[in-house]
């Protein structure tokens, strides 16, 4: 099947440099996670030098065919001598095995972070791996004439990814980093539709759990000179490649300057149907703010959604999760919050629980379990109060606040304790 | 059996844990930061750098070598789901 509006051939662009990507106009949701109203597109290049071929990443497997033809409109499979692979996601391996077969001379250059993946990908009965060579920063590939020079640009969103630099054209090859899912057959951003928000949107569920790894890249390209950059999906950004940078670089820092920089901040986030919930959120609150050096926000999660939330989390350094005890669970709403944190970074951030209970009392440990799952620290046992908290219980909220501000700041007192008195 | 001490700095405890404990175990129970995923020495997430006494964990395996180099650990650095404590005193804190 010819792509809608192309023919079967590469696309130029500049001599001796090609794309030859697939388009998959119909896609409709990818990775599982993300929608795609307008398709997507796999991108693969072609560069051509005095002495080899390089192709720079393949296409998702059923869309090999149209891959190779592109491919052989421009080079045959015995002057290949490059196979680099950006990132090993399926969408941009699966015609991988296929070229190997065809190319078998080709050298495979990838992250020091990819070889095991690459290992896990080719199972028997390619158990025989290609030859290949882990690069990072700095290392180069010179085809004659042209030379390819990578950057170690790992989770931009997995692992094992990379961005090449072709170095003589400003050329840079992102992987999926810039890219975004628009499938557009007029292929560069100065003809193809509108695909601001594709791009925005793919940056928001793709990247930005990995923010800070996405500052790490950006502090690799942006010396670059860039005359062109060439991503794994979507419009190929020939005119003002830079802004994309700049606008990676927006992207990557937070909206407003957070006025409590110098100091730390806990969020305490809580339910409450008949207020014993909010009472120890608030001398919670209380008590955090005794300790110097904290500045707390109160937030009541029926007064809004999970994508709010999410920002104010994004930037916390402590988050505290109240919530009552009803019919043996912790209530929608925080499990809602708890669940849309994928798309940011909370990894070490520090986690507590609180709530009052009927009878039973799961939520706090329920919560406590999945903060831990989501790789937060949880230095200090979560506190549970029965029904209507009293005046000592108060002060044991306002202590644990205390005793989590500490734990913020670095300021608790050192303690020495025997394994075996540790539960769990 | 031979004890061993490990310091968590980013909570201030100290933990007296038997010989063969793998760092991993400790940290979790006690709530520091060091953070995991596979726990089976391959994804990177649990790296610790090792403050002192890192004489008293059991060598890295080549497994575990090929892993801090892929993912440019600096030294003194380990993968906290992977060392052994042996004895003596260690302190450590979230790589
Ligand atoms: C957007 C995205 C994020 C991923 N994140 C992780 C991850 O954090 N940890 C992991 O072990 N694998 C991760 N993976 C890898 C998938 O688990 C892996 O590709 C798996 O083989 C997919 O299985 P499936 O074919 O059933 O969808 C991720 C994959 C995608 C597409
Ligand atoms: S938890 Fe994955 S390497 Fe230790
Ligand atoms: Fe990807
Ligand atoms: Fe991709």
């Amino acid at each position: 099947m010819a792509d809608r509006g192309l023919s079967d051939d590469a696309v130029e662009l500049a001599p001796g440099v090609h794309w030859v990507g697939a388009l998959d106009p119909h896609l409709r949701s990818f990775d599982i996670i993300l929608k795609t109203a307008n398709g997507t597109s796999y991108n693969s290049y072609v560069v051509r030098g005095e002495q080899g071929v390089a192709v720079i990443d393949t296409v998702k497997e059923n869309y090999a065919e149209v891959f190779f033809r592109r491919l052989e409109s421009v080079a045959r499979y015995d002057e290949i001598s490059t196979l680099v692979l950006n990132h090993l996601e399926p969408d941009h391996s699966g015609a991988l095995p296929e070229l190997l077969r065809r190319a078998p001379q080709a050298k495979v250059y990838l992250s020091t972070r990819a070889q095991m993946m690459l290992k896990a990908l080719l199972k028997p009965p390619m158990s025989d791996l290609p030859d290949y060579t882990p690069v990072s920063t700095g290392d180069e590939v010179d085809l004659g004439g042209r030379t390819l020079r990578f950057l170690h640009t790992p989770y931009l969103h997995w692992p094992d990814t990379q961005c090449t630099y072709l170095v003589e054209d400003g050329f840079l090859f992102s992987g999926d980093v810039f890219g975004c899912h628009f499938c557009d057959a007029r292929l560069f951003n100065d003809q193809a539709g509108d695909f601001r928000f594709s791009f925005e949107y793919y940056y928001a569920h793709i990247m930005r759990p990995f923010r800070e790894h996405v500052l790490d890249a950006l502090a690799l390209i942006e010396p670059l000179a860039i005359h062109l950059i060439a991503p794994a999906h979507g419009p190929i950004l020939r005119h003002r490649p830079r802004d994309y940078v700049h606008r990676y670089r927006e992207l990557a820092t937070p909206r407003l300057t957070n006025e409590a920089r110098s100091e730390k901040t806990l969020v305490v986030f809580y339910l409450s149907a008949y207020g014993n919930t909010r009472r120890m959120a608030e001398c919670l609150a209380e008590g955090a703010e005794r300790v110097g050096g904290v500045r707390v926000s109160l937030y009541d999660l029926e007064g809004g959604e999970p994508d709010v939330f999410c920002d104010l989390v994004e930037e916390a350094d402590g988050l505290a999760f109240g919530s009552p005890t009803i019919n043996a669970d912790a209530v929608k709403p925080i499990w809602d919050l708890l669940s849309s944190l994928t798309s940011v970074n909370v990894k070490g951030k520090l986690g507590v629980a609180f709530g009052s209970y009927g009878w039973s009392g799961e939520a706090v440990r329920l919560i406590e379990d999945r903060l831990r799952g989501l790789k937060l620290r949880v230095p200090v046992d979560g506190l549970r109060v029965k029904l209507v908290p009293d005046h000592d219980e108060l002060d044991a909220c306002r202590a644990l606040g205390q005793d989590v501000a500490r734990h913020l700041t670095g300021t608790v007192e050192h303690r020495a304790i025997d394994m075996s008195a540790l539960v769990g | 059996m031979p004890k061993a001490k490990v310091t968590f700095e980013d909570i201030g405890v100290t933990v007296t844990v038997p010989a063969g404990t793998r760092l991993i175990e400790v940290s979790e129970r006690v709530g520091a930061g060091i953070t995991y995923g596979c726990r089976e020495g391959e994804c990177c997430t649990c790296l610790t750098k090792i403050v002192s006494g890192g004489e008293h964990l059991a060598n890295p395996s080549v497994l575990e070598d090929q892993v801090l180099k892929d993912n440019l650990a600096p030294r003194g650095h380990r993968l906290a789901c992977q060392a052994q404590v042996l004895g003596g005193d260690i302190t450590v804190r979230p790589g």
